[in-house]
């Protein structure tokens, strides 16, 4: 049956969950497999949850401003709300389900210290607009933080109120665009390498900049010669991501820092892959000028559907008295949250309302803490070591797109499917069968069919083999000419293979009641 | 009336000094199912190598450049309703855009037909 929107949801359509031995079942639910239609099908807006007595005498005291039509919300009890939300969460795929090889995503898992931290009343229940006096040991716990991230980094200042990664990008590029304003030298070129996260050149062109891209060197890397032939008076920057989104360290990122400082231009990098290397280069000692780091990606902080980002951005002596407001400064008795800039101040401004994630800094810090220094350092060795266990195991029948060891994730592009029918997407989509979250697919651009795949530092080898297990069998299975269980998959899934083009060029993006209701 | 190639995987055809454009076989064919289209503005200029169009798919957003220097004079308004038509007709109803050239001579670093199925030929 299609829901009003044309969708296969509902009692009938969901006949197609589970394998196809057994009888139809009157619910069309598989055991555990319930089958669960829209919020709007379920429940009814004539219905209440909730009762209330009657009130008599009533008056409004809102001189006509009450509201007069239905909203159209339904009424659910209690317990069909959570039953509600239960079920769908059920049919979701998540890090704490499986492993979650989301390339460039850094999906480990988060630590149930950092949720037993972050659920301290005293953290949980503080409020923005509580008196200074009162929030210290918040307003202490980010100053920390902030000392831990400019450790780690080897950078002398931190902007801790981004909220996110591109969210960072920005602020790093507002304070390069305030930098070369404060000198009269308002430049409108950003050169972004053709590997990059499509959020650089949109932070740039957000902030006014005309985008140049750098193309790859035959090895994965920026093309030196080509980023200096760029190079010009008119560049206020080069936004670079290192290691980059080929899994590879960028060898050359002194020289590419150095030739962009020697033109008067700033270096921001995109510290999304900071999880390969923390705790074993420190970016400041690359003459890094600004990066952000997600706490969401190096330090465990859930994201991804899961729980918001937190986005700190690290800044170069140059750049640091341009850092947004507001930000913490540590008196000698006490903490200040520092509101307005000071009178002549070079700050850009404000970005955000208050001073940033505050659930994801407590979690932050205490994945930090709780691993030290030399736990963090391993931390890069493991995601390292586990993503070349990946590359070193697979190489042999897939295509790796580079020789050579990688960092944090491994890159392979679809020549191994040459000739077998199926797609990087067909091939992904028969993961999901398999139980598995896809890698990441057709990014980055730089490959043809790309295949990216981060294990993390958070799988055991045995869970690590039997991801390895499971590709060499699909690909074994393409190879043999099985099509058929790649194009039209995922098979075992809640909903099948979904009209991906259909959806992206007429998206229904809200329930609209029918007719007849 | 002659059509030239870049290595961009656009196509120009050119007659009376306004080219048309749009985006070959072999690249709505790499792109994948394509869901949107952006064009540029007409009377806006050009240079040769400029971002002058994007288009999305189902795998990624790609910039289109554009092949020669010159101002724009008209727009494939179709696209905006079906991106589509860049998967059925590349080569004909799927065009983006049309621009006065500026320099012909810019047409000289181009491909002609021979010369493109020969450097796609070296892409596989």
């Amino acid at each position: 049956m299609l829901n009003n929107q044309g969708r296969p949801t509902g009692v009938d359509g969901a006949k197609n969950v589970g394998s196809a031995t057994g009888f139809a079942t009157y619910t069309g639910s598989r055991g555990l497999s319930q089958v669960e239609g829209l919020i709007y099908e379920i429940g009814d807006v004539k219905r209440t949850g909730v009762d209330f007595p009657e009130v008599e005498d009533f008056e409004s005291c809102l001189g006509g401003m009450e509201r007069k039509e239905e909203i159209g919300l339904v009424g659910l009890s209690e317990p069909e709300t959570m039953r509600h939300y239960t079920r769908l969460s059920r049919k979701n795929y998540a890090i704490d389900l499986g492993l979650y090889p989301l390339g460039s995503c850094t999906m480990k898992h988060n630590p149930r210290i950092n949720e037993k931290v972050a659920r301290i009343p005293g953290l949980s229940d503080v409020h923005p607009l509580q008196p200074i006096s009162t929030t210290q040991g918040a307003l202490d716990l980010i100053d920390t933080l902030a000392h831990w991230l400019k450790t780690l980094t080897g950078m002398p200042a931190v902007a801790m109120s981004p909220k996110a990664g591109a969210h960072g990008e920005l602020c790093g590029l507002m304070a390069i665009r305030a930098a070369l304003e404060a000198k009269g030298d308002a430049r409108s070129i950003v050169l972004a390498p053709e590997s990059a996260h499509g959020t650089n050149p949109a932070t740039a062109a957000l902030c006014g900049y005309k985008v140049k891209p750098i193309p790859a060197t035959a090895d994965g890397r920026v093309d030196l010669a080509a980023m200096k032939e760029a190079l010009g008076p008119d560049v206020a920057a080069i936004m670079v991501t290192n290691p980059n989104t080929c899994g590879l360290f960028e060898r050359e990122i002194i020289e590419i820092a150095d030739a962009v400082h020697a033109i008067g231009g700033y270096f921001y990098c995109d510290g999304a892959n900071f999880n390969a290397i923390v705790g074993k280069v420190r970016p400041g000692d690359l003459g890094v000028d600004a990066m952000h780091i997600n706490l969401h990606k190096t330090f465990s902080t859930p994201h991804g559907g899961g729980g918001p980002g937190a986005g700190p951005v690290v800044l170069s002596e140059a750049l640091a008295p341009y850092a947004p407001i507001p930000y913490v400064l540590a008196g000698e008795e006490s903490f200040e949250l520092v509101e307005h800039d000071v009178v002549g101040g070079k700050s850009f401004g404000r970005m955000t309302a208050f001073h940033g994630q505050m659930g994801m800094c407590i979690r932050a810090l205490a994945y930090m803490m709780s691993h030290g220094a030399d736990g963090l350092a391993k931390i890069a060795e493991d995601s390292v070591l586990n993503a070349n266990y990946v590359l070193a195991s697979l190489k042999d029948v897939m295509s790796a797109s580079y020789d050579g060891p990688c960092m944090h994730e491994a890159l392979f592009d679809d020549r191994f499917l040459k000739d077998t029918g199926v797609s990087t997407l067909d091939f992904s989509k028969a993961m999901i069968d398999e139980g598995y979250h896809p890698m990441t697919m057709y990014f980055p651009l730089v490959v043809h069919g790309a295949m990216l795949i981060e294990p993390t530092e958070s799988e055991s080898k045995g869970s690590v083999d039997q991801f390895i297990g499971m590709m060499r069998h699909l690909v074994k299975a393409a190879k043999e000419g099985e099509t058929e269980r790649f194009l039209g998959a995922p098979y075992n899934a809640p909903l099948k293979r979904l009209d991906e083009t259909a959806a992206a060029r007429n998206p229904i993006l809200r329930w609209r009641k029918t007719e007849e209701e | 009336m002659t059509i030239y190639y870049s290595e961009d995987h656009e196509w120009i055809n050119v007659e009376a000094g306004v080219g048309t454009v749009g985006i070959s076989e072999y690249a709505q064919n790499a792109l994948g199912d394509i869901v949107f289209v952006e064009v540029p503005e007409v009377g806006d200029d050009y240079a040769k190598g400029d971002e002058v169009a994007v288009v999305e798919s189902v795998k990624a957003a790609s910039e289109i450049y554009s092949p020669v220097t010159g101002e724009i004079t008209a727009i494939n308004e179709a696209l905006e309703e079906n991106a589509a038509l860049v998967n059925s007709s590349p080569n004909g109803d799927g065009w983006f855009f049309k621009i006065k050239i500026s320099d012909e001579n810019e047409l000289e670093g181009l491909m002609d037909a021979d010369g493109y199925k020969k450097f796609i030929a070296g892409l596989e």
